[in-house]
Protein backbone atom coordinates (compact mmCIF):
# COMPACT_ATOMS: atom_id res chain seq x y z
CA UNK A 1 0.00 0.00 0.00
CA UNK A 2 1.38 3.38 -0.70
CA UNK A 3 1.78 5.72 2.65
CA UNK A 4 -0.80 8.40 2.94
CA UNK A 5 0.44 11.82 1.45
CA UNK A 6 0.51 14.48 4.39
CA UNK A 7 -2.50 16.59 4.80
CA UNK A 8 -3.81 19.90 5.50
CA UNK A 9 -7.25 20.73 6.43
CA UNK A 10 -8.72 24.42 6.82
CA UNK A 11 -11.74 24.41 8.63
CA UNK A 12 -13.33 28.05 7.86
CA UNK A 13 -17.18 29.95 8.51
CA UNK A 14 -17.54 33.24 8.21
CA UNK A 15 -15.66 35.31 6.67
CA UNK A 16 -13.03 32.88 5.45
CA UNK A 17 -13.80 32.38 1.60
CA UNK A 18 -12.08 35.54 1.50
CA UNK A 19 -8.71 34.54 3.22
CA UNK A 20 -8.82 30.84 1.17
CA UNK A 21 -9.45 32.70 -1.87
CA UNK A 22 -6.28 34.72 -1.27
CA UNK A 23 -4.55 31.84 -0.72
CA UNK A 24 -5.07 29.19 -3.28
CA UNK A 25 -3.77 30.79 -6.33
CA UNK A 26 -0.77 31.27 -4.67
CA UNK A 27 0.07 27.38 -4.56
CA UNK A 28 2.20 26.10 -6.85
CA UNK A 29 0.93 23.04 -9.30
CA UNK A 30 3.65 20.42 -7.42
CA UNK A 31 2.18 21.27 -4.03
CA UNK A 32 2.87 18.14 -2.59
CA UNK A 33 0.25 17.41 0.22
CA UNK A 34 -3.66 16.49 0.10
CA UNK A 35 -5.91 19.10 1.15
CA UNK A 36 -9.54 19.12 2.54
CA UNK A 37 -11.52 22.09 2.87
CA UNK A 38 -14.08 22.41 5.43
CA UNK A 39 -16.36 25.47 4.73
CA UNK A 40 -19.89 26.14 7.01
CA UNK A 41 -22.13 26.80 4.52
CA UNK A 42 -26.16 26.22 3.85
CA UNK A 43 -27.16 22.93 2.96
CA UNK A 44 -28.12 22.43 -0.76
CA UNK A 45 -26.02 25.11 -1.86
CA UNK A 46 -24.74 22.42 -4.56
CA UNK A 47 -21.32 21.68 -5.96
CA UNK A 48 -21.15 26.07 -6.01
CA UNK A 49 -17.97 26.34 -3.82
CA UNK A 50 -15.86 23.53 -5.39
CA UNK A 51 -15.98 25.47 -8.87
CA UNK A 52 -15.17 28.63 -7.23
CA UNK A 53 -12.41 27.69 -5.85
CA UNK A 54 -11.21 25.84 -8.51
CA UNK A 55 -11.31 28.85 -10.66
CA UNK A 56 -8.48 30.64 -8.25
CA UNK A 57 -6.22 27.57 -8.10
CA UNK A 58 -3.47 25.50 -10.52
CA UNK A 59 -4.46 22.55 -8.67
CA UNK A 60 -7.23 19.94 -8.33
CA UNK A 61 -10.05 21.10 -6.62
CA UNK A 62 -13.10 18.43 -6.24
CA UNK A 63 -16.09 18.46 -3.90
CA UNK A 64 -15.86 15.02 -1.90
CA UNK A 65 -16.99 11.76 -3.35
CA UNK A 66 -17.60 8.79 -0.56
CA UNK A 67 -14.57 6.50 -1.22
CA UNK A 68 -12.25 9.26 -2.52
CA UNK A 69 -8.64 8.28 -2.06
CA UNK A 70 -6.81 11.14 -0.56
CA UNK A 71 -4.23 12.16 -3.40
CA UNK A 72 -1.40 14.57 -3.20
CA UNK A 73 -1.72 17.87 -5.20
CA UNK A 74 -5.57 17.40 -4.81
CA UNK A 75 -8.26 19.80 -2.67
CA UNK A 76 -11.12 17.93 -1.38
CA UNK A 77 -13.75 19.93 -0.55
CA UNK A 78 -16.31 18.98 1.87
CA UNK A 79 -19.73 18.78 0.47
CA UNK A 80 -22.67 20.88 2.37
CA UNK A 81 -25.19 18.88 4.46
CA UNK A 82 -21.93 15.75 5.20
CA UNK A 83 -19.47 15.51 7.47
CA UNK A 84 -16.48 14.77 6.30
CA UNK A 85 -14.11 11.23 7.57
CA UNK A 86 -11.02 9.72 6.95
CA UNK A 87 -10.46 6.06 6.55
CA UNK A 88 -6.99 4.14 8.08
CA UNK A 89 -6.65 3.51 4.31
CA UNK A 90 -6.81 7.09 3.13
CA UNK A 91 -10.42 6.92 1.62
CA UNK A 92 -13.01 9.25 2.51
CA UNK A 93 -16.16 8.80 3.86
CA UNK A 94 -19.47 11.00 3.77
CA UNK A 95 -21.58 10.77 6.93
CA UNK A 96 -25.07 12.62 7.34
CA UNK A 97 -25.29 12.33 11.04
CA UNK A 98 -26.35 15.17 14.07
CA UNK A 99 -25.31 18.61 13.38
CA UNK A 100 -22.38 19.46 15.64
CA UNK A 101 -21.96 22.93 16.75
CA UNK A 102 -24.95 23.62 14.78
CA UNK A 103 -23.18 22.59 11.24
CA UNK A 104 -22.91 19.80 8.98
CA UNK A 105 -20.25 19.85 7.58
CA UNK A 106 -18.53 20.05 11.11
CA UNK A 107 -14.94 21.04 11.31
CA UNK A 108 -14.43 19.26 14.70
CA UNK A 109 -15.09 15.95 12.94
CA UNK A 110 -13.41 16.11 10.16
CA UNK A 111 -10.33 17.37 12.86
CA UNK A 112 -10.60 14.37 15.13
CA UNK A 113 -11.40 12.21 11.83
CA UNK A 114 -7.71 13.33 10.14
CA UNK A 115 -5.74 13.16 13.88
CA UNK A 116 -6.74 9.38 14.59
CA UNK A 117 -5.78 8.46 11.10
CA UNK A 118 -2.70 11.30 9.90
CA UNK A 119 -1.00 11.62 13.15
CA UNK A 120 2.26 13.83 13.13
CA UNK A 121 1.40 13.86 9.08
CA UNK A 122 -1.31 16.47 9.69
CA UNK A 123 -1.39 20.27 9.37
CA UNK A 124 -4.65 21.75 10.81
CA UNK A 125 -5.53 26.10 9.83
CA UNK A 126 -8.80 27.53 11.35
CA UNK A 127 -9.64 30.47 9.95
CA UNK A 128 -12.34 33.30 10.68
CA UNK A 129 -16.10 32.28 12.07
CA UNK A 130 -18.44 33.32 14.34
CA UNK A 131 -18.72 29.31 15.90
CA UNK A 132 -16.62 27.01 18.47
CA UNK A 133 -16.39 24.68 15.86
CA UNK A 134 -12.97 23.52 15.38
CA UNK A 135 -11.68 24.00 18.92
CA UNK A 136 -11.94 20.77 20.10
CA UNK A 137 -10.70 18.81 16.75
CA UNK A 138 -7.89 21.05 17.13
CA UNK A 139 -7.03 19.32 20.62
CA UNK A 140 -7.06 16.33 19.33
CA UNK A 141 -4.65 17.11 16.29
CA UNK A 142 -2.45 18.81 18.88
CA UNK A 143 -2.60 15.35 20.76
CA UNK A 144 -1.86 13.15 17.84
CA UNK A 145 1.30 14.85 17.22
CA UNK A 146 -0.02 17.20 14.57
CA UNK A 147 0.48 20.72 13.85
CA UNK A 148 -2.35 23.22 14.93
CA UNK A 149 -2.78 26.62 13.56
CA UNK A 150 -5.37 29.67 13.23
CA UNK A 151 -5.74 32.71 11.59
CA UNK A 152 -4.77 35.34 13.67
CA UNK A 153 -7.82 37.04 15.26
CA UNK A 154 -7.05 40.06 14.44
CA UNK A 155 -7.31 39.83 10.88
CA UNK A 156 -10.44 37.93 10.83
CA UNK A 157 -13.63 39.01 9.77
CA UNK A 158 -15.75 36.99 12.20
CA UNK A 159 -12.66 36.78 15.44
CA UNK A 160 -14.42 34.24 17.28
CA UNK A 161 -13.97 31.32 16.06
CA UNK A 162 -9.93 31.48 15.62
CA UNK A 163 -10.16 32.87 19.17
CA UNK A 164 -12.15 30.16 20.65
CA UNK A 165 -9.68 28.25 19.69
CA UNK A 166 -6.49 29.63 20.66
CA UNK A 167 -8.36 29.89 24.36
CA UNK A 168 -9.26 26.16 24.81
CA UNK A 169 -6.41 24.26 22.47
CA UNK A 170 -3.10 23.83 22.29
CA UNK A 171 -2.22 26.14 19.43
CA UNK A 172 0.94 25.69 17.57
CA UNK A 173 1.18 29.12 15.95
CA UNK A 174 -1.03 32.47 15.37
CA UNK A 175 -0.99 33.61 11.54
CA UNK A 176 -1.54 36.68 9.75
CA UNK A 177 -2.54 36.19 6.18
CA UNK A 178 0.43 36.61 4.80
CA UNK A 179 2.48 34.39 7.04
CA UNK A 180 -0.38 31.88 6.27
CA UNK A 181 0.25 32.06 2.86
CA UNK A 182 3.64 31.58 2.75
CA UNK A 183 3.57 28.94 5.46
CA UNK A 184 1.34 26.63 3.48
CA UNK A 185 3.32 27.35 0.48
CA UNK A 186 6.21 26.08 1.81
CA UNK A 187 4.88 22.87 3.18
CA UNK A 188 7.29 19.85 1.97
CA UNK A 189 6.02 16.22 1.57
CA UNK B 1 -10.58 14.26 25.22
CA UNK B 2 -8.62 12.82 27.61
CA UNK B 3 -6.27 9.67 26.61
CA UNK B 4 -8.26 7.38 29.30
CA UNK B 5 -11.73 7.89 26.73
CA UNK B 6 -10.15 7.67 23.84
CA UNK B 7 -10.90 4.52 22.09
CA UNK B 8 -8.49 2.89 19.86
CA UNK B 9 -8.69 1.00 16.55
CA UNK B 10 -8.06 -2.28 18.58
CA UNK B 11 -10.83 -1.84 20.79
CA UNK B 12 -13.33 -0.80 18.17
CA UNK B 13 -12.64 -4.37 16.29
CA UNK B 14 -13.16 -5.97 19.62
CA UNK B 15 -16.69 -4.72 19.73
CA UNK B 16 -17.28 -5.04 16.52
CA UNK B 17 -16.11 -8.54 16.68
CA UNK B 18 -18.89 -9.53 19.89
CA UNK B 19 -21.18 -7.35 18.61
CA UNK B 20 -20.85 -10.28 15.58
CA UNK B 21 -19.83 -13.35 17.32
CA UNK B 22 -22.62 -12.59 20.11
CA UNK B 23 -25.67 -11.03 18.54
CA UNK B 24 -24.82 -11.53 15.03
CA UNK B 25 -24.86 -8.09 14.42
CA UNK B 26 -22.19 -7.44 11.70
CA UNK B 27 -20.50 -4.07 11.53
CA UNK B 28 -17.36 -5.33 9.98
CA UNK B 29 -17.90 -4.23 6.47
CA UNK B 30 -19.29 -0.87 7.96
CA UNK B 31 -17.06 2.56 7.13
CA UNK B 32 -14.55 2.18 10.17
CA UNK B 33 -14.03 5.84 10.90
CA UNK B 34 -18.13 6.29 11.02
CA UNK B 35 -18.48 3.35 13.22
CA UNK B 36 -15.35 4.52 15.89
CA UNK B 37 -16.68 7.78 15.73
CA UNK B 38 -20.28 6.61 16.71
CA UNK B 39 -18.87 4.11 19.38
CA UNK B 40 -16.50 6.94 20.74
CA UNK B 41 -19.83 8.86 21.41
CA UNK B 42 -21.12 6.31 23.28
CA UNK B 43 -18.64 5.78 25.21
CA UNK B 44 -18.48 9.47 26.44
CA UNK B 45 -21.55 10.13 26.78
CA UNK B 46 -22.20 6.78 28.76
CA UNK B 47 -19.25 7.78 31.08
CA UNK B 48 -17.52 4.41 31.38
CA UNK B 49 -14.69 4.55 33.40
CA UNK B 50 -12.73 2.29 31.10
CA UNK B 51 -13.21 0.49 28.04
CA UNK B 52 -13.14 -3.30 29.51
CA UNK B 53 -16.22 -1.65 31.52
CA UNK B 54 -17.81 -0.63 28.01
CA UNK B 55 -17.28 -4.13 26.82
CA UNK B 56 -18.02 -5.66 29.81
CA UNK B 57 -21.55 -3.79 29.50
CA UNK B 58 -21.97 -4.51 25.94
CA UNK B 59 -21.69 -7.95 26.72
CA UNK B 60 -23.75 -8.71 29.58
CA UNK B 61 -26.80 -6.08 29.28
CA UNK B 62 -29.14 -7.07 26.24
CA UNK B 63 -30.82 -3.74 27.21
CA UNK B 64 -28.00 -1.72 26.70
CA UNK B 65 -27.23 -3.35 23.29
CA UNK B 66 -30.54 -2.05 22.26
CA UNK B 67 -29.23 1.53 23.15
CA UNK B 68 -26.22 0.72 21.54
CA UNK B 69 -27.82 -0.35 18.17
CA UNK B 70 -29.65 2.54 18.06
CA UNK B 71 -26.78 5.07 18.58
CA UNK B 72 -24.38 3.14 16.36
CA UNK B 73 -26.65 3.66 13.26
CA UNK B 74 -27.31 6.84 12.04
CA UNK B 75 -31.10 7.91 12.30
CA UNK B 76 -30.58 11.47 11.21
CA UNK B 77 -33.99 12.04 8.64
CA UNK B 78 -36.55 14.52 7.90
CA UNK B 79 -39.39 14.92 5.98
CA UNK B 80 -38.65 15.99 2.63
CA UNK B 81 -35.12 16.09 2.56
CA UNK B 82 -33.75 17.23 -0.67
CA UNK B 83 -37.30 18.43 -2.17
CA UNK B 84 -35.77 17.88 -5.59
CA UNK B 85 -35.37 14.54 -5.38
CA UNK B 86 -39.10 14.45 -4.51
CA UNK B 87 -40.19 16.45 -7.21
CA UNK B 88 -38.76 14.10 -9.71
CA UNK B 89 -39.94 11.45 -7.82
CA UNK B 90 -43.68 13.01 -8.74
CA UNK B 91 -42.61 13.95 -11.91
CA UNK B 92 -40.82 11.02 -13.50
CA UNK B 93 -41.31 7.72 -11.06
CA UNK B 94 -44.76 7.71 -9.73
CA UNK B 95 -46.54 8.62 -12.98
CA UNK B 96 -45.53 5.25 -14.52
CA UNK B 97 -46.28 3.92 -10.86
CA UNK B 98 -49.89 5.24 -11.74
CA UNK B 99 -50.47 2.68 -14.19
CA UNK B 100 -50.25 -0.69 -12.07
CA UNK B 101 -52.67 -2.23 -10.30
CA UNK B 102 -51.23 -2.70 -7.16
CA UNK B 103 -47.59 -0.57 -5.95
CA UNK B 104 -45.00 -1.61 -4.01
CA UNK B 105 -42.69 0.04 -2.60
CA UNK B 106 -39.38 -0.65 -0.48
CA UNK B 107 -37.94 1.95 1.31
CA UNK B 108 -34.95 0.60 3.31
CA UNK B 109 -33.30 2.42 6.16
CA UNK B 110 -36.36 4.08 6.79
CA UNK B 111 -35.06 5.37 10.47
CA UNK B 112 -37.98 7.02 12.56
CA UNK B 113 -40.08 6.91 9.30
CA UNK B 114 -39.87 10.81 8.05
CA UNK B 115 -39.19 9.81 4.61
CA UNK B 116 -41.56 7.36 4.17
CA UNK B 117 -44.35 9.37 5.52
CA UNK B 118 -43.30 12.05 2.92
CA UNK B 119 -43.39 9.31 -0.46
CA UNK B 120 -47.15 8.57 1.69
CA UNK B 121 -47.99 11.98 1.35
CA UNK B 122 -47.05 12.41 -2.22
CA UNK B 123 -48.72 8.94 -3.61
CA UNK B 124 -52.18 10.49 -1.68
CA UNK B 125 -52.07 13.51 -3.73
CA UNK B 126 -51.73 11.72 -6.81
CA UNK B 127 -54.10 9.55 -5.78
CA UNK B 128 -52.17 6.06 -5.15
CA UNK B 129 -52.15 5.73 -2.04
CA UNK B 130 -55.04 3.67 -1.92
CA UNK B 131 -53.57 0.65 -3.98
CA UNK B 132 -49.80 1.28 -2.75
CA UNK B 133 -48.10 -0.12 0.42
CA UNK B 134 -44.61 0.89 1.32
CA UNK B 135 -42.51 -1.83 3.50
CA UNK B 136 -40.59 0.80 5.26
CA UNK B 137 -37.78 -1.26 7.19
CA UNK B 138 -35.02 -1.06 9.65
CA UNK B 139 -32.27 -2.48 11.62
CA UNK B 140 -33.07 -1.05 14.81
CA UNK B 141 -36.20 -1.63 16.24
CA UNK B 142 -36.44 1.62 18.59
CA UNK B 143 -36.89 3.80 15.38
CA UNK B 144 -38.99 1.32 13.94
CA UNK B 145 -41.29 2.23 16.68
CA UNK B 146 -41.14 5.99 16.75
CA UNK B 147 -41.56 5.27 12.93
CA UNK B 148 -44.75 3.25 14.21
CA UNK B 149 -46.59 5.87 16.40
CA UNK B 150 -46.02 8.54 13.86
CA UNK B 151 -45.79 11.26 15.83
CA UNK B 152 -43.08 13.71 15.49
CA UNK B 153 -41.90 16.98 17.81
CA UNK B 154 -44.29 19.94 16.17
CA UNK B 155 -40.89 21.86 16.36
CA UNK B 156 -39.70 20.61 12.75
CA UNK B 157 -43.67 21.10 10.58
CA UNK B 158 -41.91 24.29 9.71
CA UNK B 159 -39.31 23.35 7.97
CA UNK B 160 -40.95 20.20 6.80
CA UNK B 161 -43.81 22.29 5.62
CA UNK B 162 -41.21 24.67 3.15
CA UNK B 163 -39.84 21.27 2.25
CA UNK B 164 -43.43 20.08 1.57
CA UNK B 165 -43.88 22.74 -1.00
CA UNK B 166 -40.98 22.91 -2.29
CA UNK B 167 -41.04 19.18 -3.53
CA UNK B 168 -44.30 20.25 -5.37
CA UNK B 169 -46.80 19.54 -2.33
CA UNK B 170 -50.30 21.01 -3.20
CA UNK B 171 -52.11 21.52 0.22
CA UNK B 172 -51.77 22.85 3.41
CA UNK B 173 -49.16 20.22 4.98
CA UNK B 174 -50.94 20.85 8.45
CA UNK B 175 -53.72 18.77 6.69
CA UNK B 176 -51.84 15.40 7.40
CA UNK B 177 -51.18 15.98 10.81
CA UNK B 178 -52.76 16.68 14.23
CA UNK B 179 -50.74 19.10 16.45
CA UNK B 180 -50.92 17.66 20.29
CA UNK B 181 -48.70 19.82 22.55
CA UNK B 182 -45.52 20.00 21.37
CA UNK B 183 -46.00 16.87 18.87
CA UNK B 184 -47.52 16.19 15.54
CA UNK B 185 -49.64 13.07 14.86
CA UNK B 186 -49.48 11.87 11.43
CA UNK B 187 -52.91 11.03 10.02
CA UNK B 188 -53.93 7.34 10.05
CA UNK B 189 -54.59 7.63 6.42
CA UNK B 190 -50.83 7.54 5.69
CA UNK B 191 -49.69 5.06 8.03
CA UNK B 192 -52.32 2.40 6.99
CA UNK B 193 -50.49 2.25 3.93
CA UNK B 194 -46.86 1.94 5.56
CA UNK B 195 -45.75 -1.97 7.08
CA UNK B 196 -42.86 -1.20 9.36
CA UNK B 197 -40.90 -3.97 9.78
CA UNK B 198 -37.18 -4.66 11.09
CA UNK B 199 -34.77 -6.21 8.30
CA UNK B 200 -30.99 -6.00 8.45
CA UNK B 201 -29.38 -5.27 4.94
CA UNK B 202 -26.05 -6.76 5.59
CA UNK B 203 -27.93 -10.65 6.76
CA UNK B 204 -31.37 -10.44 5.65
CA UNK B 205 -32.55 -11.50 2.05
CA UNK B 206 -34.99 -9.96 -0.26
CA UNK B 207 -38.70 -10.58 0.52
CA UNK B 208 -40.57 -9.54 -2.00
CA UNK B 209 -40.35 -7.62 -5.06
CA UNK B 210 -41.12 -4.00 -5.41
CA UNK B 211 -41.47 -1.45 -8.10
CA UNK B 212 -39.60 1.23 -6.56
CA UNK B 213 -36.85 1.18 -3.74
CA UNK B 214 -35.76 4.26 -2.06
CA UNK B 215 -32.25 3.66 0.33
CA UNK B 216 -31.22 7.09 0.94
CA UNK B 217 -27.64 7.70 2.61
CA UNK B 218 -27.31 4.25 3.97
CA UNK B 219 -24.84 2.96 1.45
CA UNK B 220 -22.42 5.85 2.41
CA UNK B 221 -21.75 4.34 5.75
CA UNK B 222 -20.86 0.71 3.90
CA UNK B 223 -17.61 -0.23 2.16
CA UNK B 224 -17.17 -1.29 -1.48
CA UNK B 225 -18.49 -4.65 -0.75
CA UNK B 226 -20.85 -4.33 1.54
CA UNK B 227 -22.17 -1.28 -1.22
CA UNK B 228 -22.31 -4.08 -4.12
CA UNK B 229 -23.92 -6.81 -2.07
CA UNK B 230 -26.46 -4.74 -0.70
CA UNK B 231 -27.15 -3.12 -4.50
CA UNK B 232 -27.80 -7.03 -5.63
CA UNK B 233 -29.99 -7.08 -3.41
CA UNK B 234 -31.59 -3.96 -4.83
CA UNK B 235 -31.50 -5.57 -8.07
CA UNK B 236 -32.53 -8.93 -7.67
CA UNK B 237 -35.60 -7.34 -5.36
CA UNK B 238 -36.75 -5.21 -8.34
CA UNK B 239 -39.18 -5.97 -10.97
CA UNK B 240 -38.48 -5.39 -14.55
CA UNK B 241 -38.31 -1.58 -15.46
CA UNK B 242 -38.59 -1.09 -11.58
CA UNK B 243 -36.74 2.49 -10.09
CA UNK B 244 -33.64 2.70 -7.82
CA UNK B 245 -33.47 5.75 -5.52
CA UNK B 246 -30.43 6.60 -3.91
CA UNK B 247 -29.21 9.25 -1.39
CA UNK B 248 -27.58 12.80 -2.79
CA UNK B 249 -23.85 11.40 -2.92
CA UNK B 250 -23.97 8.12 -3.34
CA UNK B 251 -23.92 6.43 -7.06
CA UNK B 252 -24.14 2.87 -9.00
CA UNK B 253 -20.79 4.30 -10.70
CA UNK B 254 -18.02 1.78 -10.19
CA UNK B 255 -20.78 -0.59 -8.46
CA UNK B 256 -21.18 -4.28 -10.65
CA UNK B 257 -24.71 -4.06 -11.04
CA UNK B 258 -24.39 -0.50 -12.88
CA UNK B 259 -24.76 -2.22 -15.92
CA UNK B 260 -28.30 -3.28 -14.72
CA UNK B 261 -29.14 0.60 -14.42
CA UNK B 262 -29.88 3.30 -16.24
CA UNK B 263 -30.03 6.79 -15.01
CA UNK B 264 -33.14 8.74 -15.29
CA UNK B 265 -32.42 11.65 -13.22
CA UNK B 266 -28.38 12.29 -12.57
CA UNK B 267 -28.43 14.72 -9.83
CA UNK B 268 -31.30 13.50 -7.83
CA UNK B 269 -30.11 9.53 -7.67
CA UNK B 270 -32.74 7.95 -9.64
CA UNK B 271 -32.26 5.33 -11.46
CA UNK B 272 -34.41 2.31 -13.79
CA UNK B 273 -33.65 -1.39 -13.78
CA UNK B 274 -33.90 -2.26 -17.58
CA UNK B 275 -31.52 -5.85 -17.42
CA UNK B 276 -31.20 -8.61 -15.00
Amino acid sequence: MTPLPKLLVIGGSAGSLDVLIQLLPELEPEWPLAMIIVLHRKAGSDTLLSELLSAKTCLSVKEAEEKDMLLPGCIYVAPADYHLLIEPDGSLTLDASEKVHYSRPSIDVTFISAAEVCGGHLYCLLLSGANMDGAEGMQAVHESGGFTSVQDPATAEAPFMPKYAINTARVDKVFNIREMIDFVKGLKA
Amino acid sequence: MDHLHHLKDEDVLLLLNDLLEQYGYDFTDYSFASVKRRLQRVYIADRFPGFAEFRYKVKTDAGYLVHLMEQITVNVTEMFRDPGFFRELCRQVLPVLATYPLIRIWHAGCSSGEEAYSVAILLHEMNLLHKSIIYATDINENVLETARRGIFPLQYMQQYSQNYLLSGGQQEFSRYYAANYEYARFSDILKEKIIFAAHNLVTDHSFNEFQLIICRNVLIYFNKDLQDKVLHLFSDSLEQLGFLALGAKETLRFTTVAPLFKPIAHKEKIWRKIAT
